[in-house]
């Protein structure tokens, strides 16, 4: 009797862990098709740059799109945080949709592939997300802010940053937006850091885009954060954007704090970081249930509360902060930058069409310029 | 490499001991307690996270 019972709760635990090791593998492998677009000349690959990424988690894809005049280069960087899904999303939009008149873009779906891969732990996050489209759908991996601990492990108790010696928050050495310029002998995300460097010096970039989003209760939201090298560019896109389409603010990247993308990219080469940051409910400590419905809708109750009592650093309402508008801001912002970089640049300018601007894409959502991998060439689609 | 695989033994030493105590127990409650509890250790074991 007491050998039946056991087996049968040991069977149950056994399905129990199935299930969720199934779901967990699945996750982690799932595979993003990208639809190469008309001005994509070529794909690489981040290990490239730095052979030791090679053949890590981190060996991600890098389309470059050309135009026939040439110009400058711009690095668009999504999913440094893959949690801040408008990111990616925006990335993949240019990939897909971008047709170059003149100049680069380079562009990273998955700068820290890692982190795409898990979901935070104990967070009850959902493993995927997908966004409608015409042809039905596009599943997207939910990611994490931090590198899978699968690929690097373990945390130290202080994380030191390198070179500044700064001390901060030990899980932030998985965090990529914590660690450049990254070192070559570090750990796999100062290693990331450290080929991004090479392929910014090697490609000789001009400017670098790292599309983020933030809380409400961050005060760092709705923003253009930009290296003193990108304050030009920062408050004329800000004043333009803030005047024809949406608000949003510019900061300047602070010199005391170290490891970000828009101020160790800006002292280390002589490319100018900008970073992008849009409204997002999701990663709100306040929030509600943590489902995909509030990753993309954006709507939450308990953040519209939060707002009431003055605790957030942003408005929202019964609508929320759907993933249509905040993949929206940032096409719209990323082509307003170009425009006033190519405006006072004429020899490096970046002449950029075929990507929505703000309007088009809350009519239309964000899945009317994804495309139909089952319709389109094989030889063009790549995974991420 | 080598404190991740110190970890690993360490969590297979931990599966170890909850089987054991799980077949010593006599309470099917206990024994449903060992079973929820040694599912992440297992999954951490065949590197599922």
């Amino acid at each position: 009797m007491n050998t039946l019972r056991k087996t049968i709760i040991i069977a149950l635990g056994l399905v129990l862990a199935a299930f969720a090791g199934i779901s967990f593998r699945a996750s982690r492998f799932l595979k993003e098709p990208v639809v190469a677009g008309p001005s994509v000349a070529r794909v690489a690959t981040l290990g490239e740059y730095f052979a030791p990424i090679k053949g890590t988690a981190n060996d991600a894809n890098v389309f470059f799109l050309e135009g026939a005049k040439p110009g400058g280069t711009v690095l668009v960087l999504g999913g440094t945080h893959p949690e801040e899904p408008a990111g990616r999303l925006t990335t993949w939009i240019l990939a897909e949709n971008a047709v170059l008149d003149q100049g680069r873009i380079i562009v990273l779906n998955s700068t820290n592939r890692s982190a795409s891969t898990v979901t935070r732990p104990s967070g009850a996050y959902p493993a995927t997300y997908t966004i409608k489209t015409d042809w039905g759908g596009q599943t997207f991996r939910m990611g994490d802010r931090w590198s899978n601990p699968l690929d690097q492990w373990p945390d130290p108790e202080v994380y030191i940053h390198y070179p500044s010696k700064q001390n901060l928050a030990y899980m932030d050495i998985r965090n990529l937006n914590r660690d450049w310029p990254g070192r070559p002998n570090g750990t796999l995300t100062e290693k990331t850091c450290y080929a991004l460097i090479q392929l910014i010096n090697k490609e000789a970039v001009d400017i670098v885009i790292d599309l983020h989003e933030a809380e409400l209760q961050y005060p760092v939201i709705s923003t253009i954060v930009a290296h003193p090298k990108g304050l030009d560019i920062a408050a004329m896109a800000s004043m333009t954007l803030s005047d024809e389409e949406f608000k949003i603010g510019m900061e300047k990247s602070p010199a005391e704090l170290r490891g970000l993308s828009h101020r160790e990219i800006g002292d280390f080469t002589k490319a100018i970081p900008l970073l992008f940051e849009s409204p997002e409910p999701f990663l709100d400590a306040t929030r509600g249930r943590t489902d995909a419905r509030l990753l993309l809708e954006g709507k939450d109750d308990f953040v519209v509360r939060a707002g009431k009592r003055g605790l957030l650093f942003e408005k929202i309402d019964a609508k929320g902060w759907p993933i249509d508008v905040r993949v929206g801001r940032h096409c719209s912002t990323l082509i307003q930058v170009l425009s006033v970089w190519s405006a006072d640049h004429a020899d490096k300018a970046v002449i950029m069409t075929g990507v929505p601007k703000y309007a088009e894409i809350i009519q239309k959502g964000v899945g009317a310029f994804l495309h139909d991998p089952a319709k389109s060439d094989p030889k063009k689609i790549y995974y991420e | 490499m080598i404190i991740t695989w110190l970890y690993y033994l360490l969590v297979a030493y931990v599966v170890v001991l909850m089987v054991w105590n799980l077949i010593r127990s006599r309470k099917w409650q206990e024994e449903v307690l060992y079973v929820v509890v040694l599912l992440p250790f297992v999954l951490r074991l065949l590197r599922l996270k």
